[in-house]
């Protein structure tokens, strides 16, 4: 299990900004909500796949595997859809899903965490006015993109050892042992953190340079 | 990869003056329980190994020496710098290495993780770009930078903790047990590693062949100092103690 999509490799969307792909990430599901047309939505997929696969040069298998886990709400959709209204609306719901979620697997993939994070953190600045340190919320973040994957990998080697011992289908029984693991791996984190500078006050923000006196 | 290298720029610490920690009269409780008991010593040797079996109170003496522990008596000072008044510039001077690098590393892919300190100290963007790729490449990881911290070894997941503390300059580096989840070659590798380092280390450890060449080695025992000297010797008490 992993959260972190990027792929490193160079193309124009690579190198655009974090804000402006997420700004049209944004404006896509907007637009595409009010299209009602048929043609027009697949085109826009369409879009999205040639920017995915051409422009930014990701692996077709990366991007499937992104789509893959929604496939069955699609299908799950179509039919509610088939049976409640019409075809058409139902392939147009389908088609504005998998558009957004291919459109948010080329952002993933052509953007790193910190740089996602960065918009975050300048999304929050106006929490400052509350108190709130914007450089925490962006952590916040990035940290729990680390740590999903820790904590179900964790989760797998408890069900491991309890099955080893004979225990099965004891899905309820890994929360205890988990919340202990993960409470204990918090102090850790707490004492890395802190070791690391992450309690150091945000950095000074850069003056401008003087303007040069006529 | 180039282990054999000695410290570049990246991972010298800034000037490399030595550093003296003392302990006055160190003792520290958890609730009722006392874990250490009036030590007062002065660490002022390259690399000091300290050993001791499980509960001796050794862990809680490396994690007094950059603050993470407080002592509810005495004081400890990192170069005249008291752990409990001046946090930050202690923390600055000496770095701190977890047994359990998942605990350590904090963002999701190893460039990322290398550069988290550097952004707390508020280093510029360039210069942290050149001392991150400098680490990666010194630590061989440079292949892996854009990976998921979380798909790496236990070894590459070690180096990389130590990475993003030397990234940092310490000028000291503390290691509790860096090995214990290492199989044998990743521990021969982060013993390279330390034994390369031109920082002065204090490490924490029941391998006791990671000591090998030690300047000084420290034995624990019911939170007091039971032996202090030369490596050969000092382990070799410790064994026949312990067996």
């Amino acid at each position: 299990m992993t959260l972190s999509l990027y792929v490193p490799v160079a193309s124009p969307v690579h190198r655009a900004p974090a804000g402006l792909k997420l700004g049209l990430l944004a404006a896509l599901a907007v637009a595409l909500f009010l299209v009602d047309r048929l043609p027009v939505a697949a085109g826009t997929l369409a879009a999205v796949l040639l920017a995915g696969l051409g422009a930014a040069r990701i692996p077709g298998r990366t991007l499937l595997a992104q789509v893959r886990p929604v496939w069955p709400w699609l299908v799950v959709l179509l039919v509610f859809h088939l049976v409640v209204t019409d075809w058409h609306t139902g392939a147009l719901v389908v088609l504005r899903l998998l558009t957004l979620v291919a459109a948010a697997a080329v952002v993933t993939a052509t953007t790193r965490v910190t740089e996602l994070v960065a918009v975050v953190e300048w999304l929050a600045r106006p929490l400052a006015l509350v108190g709130v340190r914007p450089a925490r919320v962006g952590l916040v973040i990035a940290m729990t993109l680390r740590f999903v994957p820790l904590i179900a990998e964790r989760a797998h080697r408890i069900r491991e050892a309890q099955a080893a011992r004979g225990a099965t289908g004891m899905r309820w029984g890994v929360l205890v042992p988990l919340l202990i693991q993960v409470l204990r791996l918090a102090h850790t984190l707490g004492e890395a953190l802190d070791a690391r500078g992450a309690d150091a006050p945000a950095p000074p923000p850069r003056r401008r340079a003087a303007a040069s006196p006529p | 990869m180039r282990w054999g290298r000695r410290a570049a720029a990246v991972v010298a610490a800034a000037d490399l003056p030595r550093t003296a920690i003392e302990l006055r009269g160190v003792s520290h409780d958890y609730g009722e329980r006392p874990v250490l008991r009036d030590v007062s010593l002065t660490l002022a040797e390259h690399r000091v190994g300290v050993v001791g079996a499980n509960g001796s109170g050794k862990s809680t003496f490396a994690r007094l020496l950059n603050g993470l522990v407080v002592p509810t008596e005495g004081a400890v000072l990192v170069d005249g710098l008291d752990t409990r008044t001046q946090l930050r510039e202690v923390r600055r001077r000496v770095g701190f290495v977890f047994q359990d690098p998942d605990a350590q590393i904090v963002l999701p892919t190893v460039a990322e993780d290398a550069e988290f300190g550097l952004t707390n100290l508020g280093v510029p963007p360039e210069e942290r770009a050149r001392r991150v790729e400098e680490v990666l490449v010194r630590y061989g990881l440079a292949g892996h930078r854009d990976h998921p911290a979380h798909l790496l070894s236990g070894g590459q997941k070690q180096l990389l903790a130590i990475a993003g503390v030397l990234v940092m300059q310490p000028r000291r580096v503390v290691f509790d047990e860096p090995t214990t989840l290492l199989d044998l070659a990743n521990t021969r590798r982060v013993a390279r590693v330390v034994e390369e380092l031109e920082q002065d280390v204090v490490v924490v450890t029941h391998h006791l062949d990671l000591l090998a060449g030690f300047d000084r080695v420290l034995v624990f025992e019911d939170g007091r100092v039971a032996a202090d000297g030369a490596p050969a010797e000092t382990v070799r008490w410790y064994v026949d103690r312990m067996s």
